[in-house]
């Protein structure tokens, strides 16, 4: 539930944008951070930006979370 | 990096030798605890650094007799209950959402938002958003209740089960299991609310608190960070969290908090009654509130049989030390919210730790 990905806002009009990460492209509401503009790079949680952050960290994360999807579905995973 | 990580090791191997005694650092938040377990942390820790699961996943705290509530709203033909992920499948008395999944009156969703658009899609029904979390996700709740409030929409209301992480860590310190040396401090609730939020912890009970990142560099990091304050005996707030995390936090999501909500008491599983510690609708926003559209008193539920969730949020036992772990408390056939929740400590030691018995 802590979980917040980084995002690119790619489309903004007013507070509804359109954030791109990971090869998935979402829509999230930038009424949290009313100072984010098209192509920053938020961290979204539950739909809605809630920080801007750089690139570097953005990049960690990225890798981070990929590296947990990709462990996450070999199939040796003990179940149950 | 390997020699940042290599640094931070050496400083923590110092410190505790010089401190020559148990240490026992807590984790507040979920997320850290996997983390920690996913990046096999915990093996490059001295035997004397002791690392405690904390309070800090919010549906493993989340009071059973909420989870009841919820269940039976779910029994209701006039509602649709909207909910995260998380806690559908937290056992009740009487099975899980997702057991009541079938009647097509729960719905899963990722955002606030997609409950409100079905408030507006359904006006027949009563759309419930379960508004579990911390400070990290309260704001996306009072965004829609703003919204719902301006827009008329009557048929939308939210049972909030919504926590503050502070008077949690003040109740722990103050209760009978006041053995916590030190907190790692989480890193999302920190964005809303700044790492100064953290102060009266440092300056009331003298315990260094150090909010850190789900990287594993800045866990250990953050890990080095409270153990020198610790050798020092100068305990100190710190953020190793820079990229997102500033003092003040996010004073936006602050404002939209205050003006949507109040604190209020509220039951915690396993910390039992906190004062000021959950987050109720304000007067004004009331018609918006299930406890009072629904008639609900909250009253602390009882515990599954054998559970004991309730002391592993506290650090009081590891999970291994619960007789139903692994044994009929699994993932697939979970008893308590520790291990439904992807950031529980029974989830996490279940799929991370199970070659390793409790550390004694």
């Amino acid at each position: 539930m802590c979980l917040a990905v980084p995002a690119r806002i790619v489309e903004l009009e007013g507070d509804m944008a359109v954030v791109d990460a990971m090869g998935n492209r979402w829509k999230a509401k930038t009424t949290l951070l009313p100072e984010a503009k098209l192509g920053d790079l938020v961290l979204i949680h539950a739909g809605f930006a809630i920080s801007l952050v750089d690139e570097e960290e953005a990049k960690k994360t990225w890798q981070l979370l990929a590296e947990i999807a990709e462990f996450d579905e070999t199939p040796n995973r003990v179940s149950g | 990096m390997l020699d940042r990580i290599q640094k931070a090791q050496s400083l923590i191997n110092a410190a505790c030798k010089k401190l020559g005694r148990q240490i026992n650092i807590m984790e507040v938040c979920g997320t850290h605890t996997v983390a920690i377990f996913r990046n096999g942390i915990r093996s490059t820790l001295p035997r004397k650094l002791k690392l405690l699961s904390g309070p800090g996943c919010p549906v493993c705290v989340t009071d059973q007799g909420y989870i009841d509530t919820v269940l039976q709203l779910a029994d209701r033909e006039d509602c649709i209950i909207t909910t995260y992920g998380d806690m559908v499948r937290v056992p009740g008395k009487d099975g899980s959402l997702e057991t009541k999944r079938s009647k097509a009156s729960v719905k899963v969703v990722l955002s606030s938002e997609d409950a409100l658009q079905l408030a507006r899609d359904n006006p027949n029904k009563m759309v419930v958003f379960v508004a579990v979390g911390f400070e990290t996700t309260a704001p996306a709740t009072a965004v829609v209740v703003k919204e719902a409030a301006e827009a008329n929409i009557d048929n939308f209301c939210i049972l909030s089960g919504h926590k503050l992480v502070v008077p949690a860590m003040r109740a722990l310190l103050s209760g009978k299991n006041n053995n916590i040396d030190a907190f790692l401090c989480p890193g999302h609730v920190s964005v809303i609310i700044g790492y100064g939020a953290f102060a009266e912890i440092v300056e009331r009970f003298a315990r260094p608190c150090v909010v850190a990142g789900f990287e594993p560099l800045q866990i250990i990091q953050g890990l080095s960070e409270i153990c020198q304050q610790l050798s020092a005996g100068k305990p100190d707030l710190k953020s190793v969290y820079s990229a997102a995390v500033t003092e003040r936090g996010n004073t936006t999501a602050q404002e939209i908090i205050a003006e949507c909500f109040e604190p209020a008491d509220g039951y915690w599983r396993g910390l039992g009654q906190i004062e000021k510690s959950t987050l109720k609708l304000k007067d004004k926003y009331s018609r918006f509130d299930a406890f009072r559209r629904f008639d609900i008193t909250e009253v602390p539920g009882e515990e599954m049989s054998g559970c004991r969730c309730g002391e592993v949020l506290c650090g009081l036992i590891e999970p291994a030390q619960c007789s139903l772990f692994e044994k009929s408390c699994t993932p697939r056939t979970p008893i308590g919210p520790c291990m439904v929740s992807s950031e529980g400590a029974c989830a996490a030691w279940f799929k991370y730790g199970r070659e390793r018995k409790s550390e004694q």
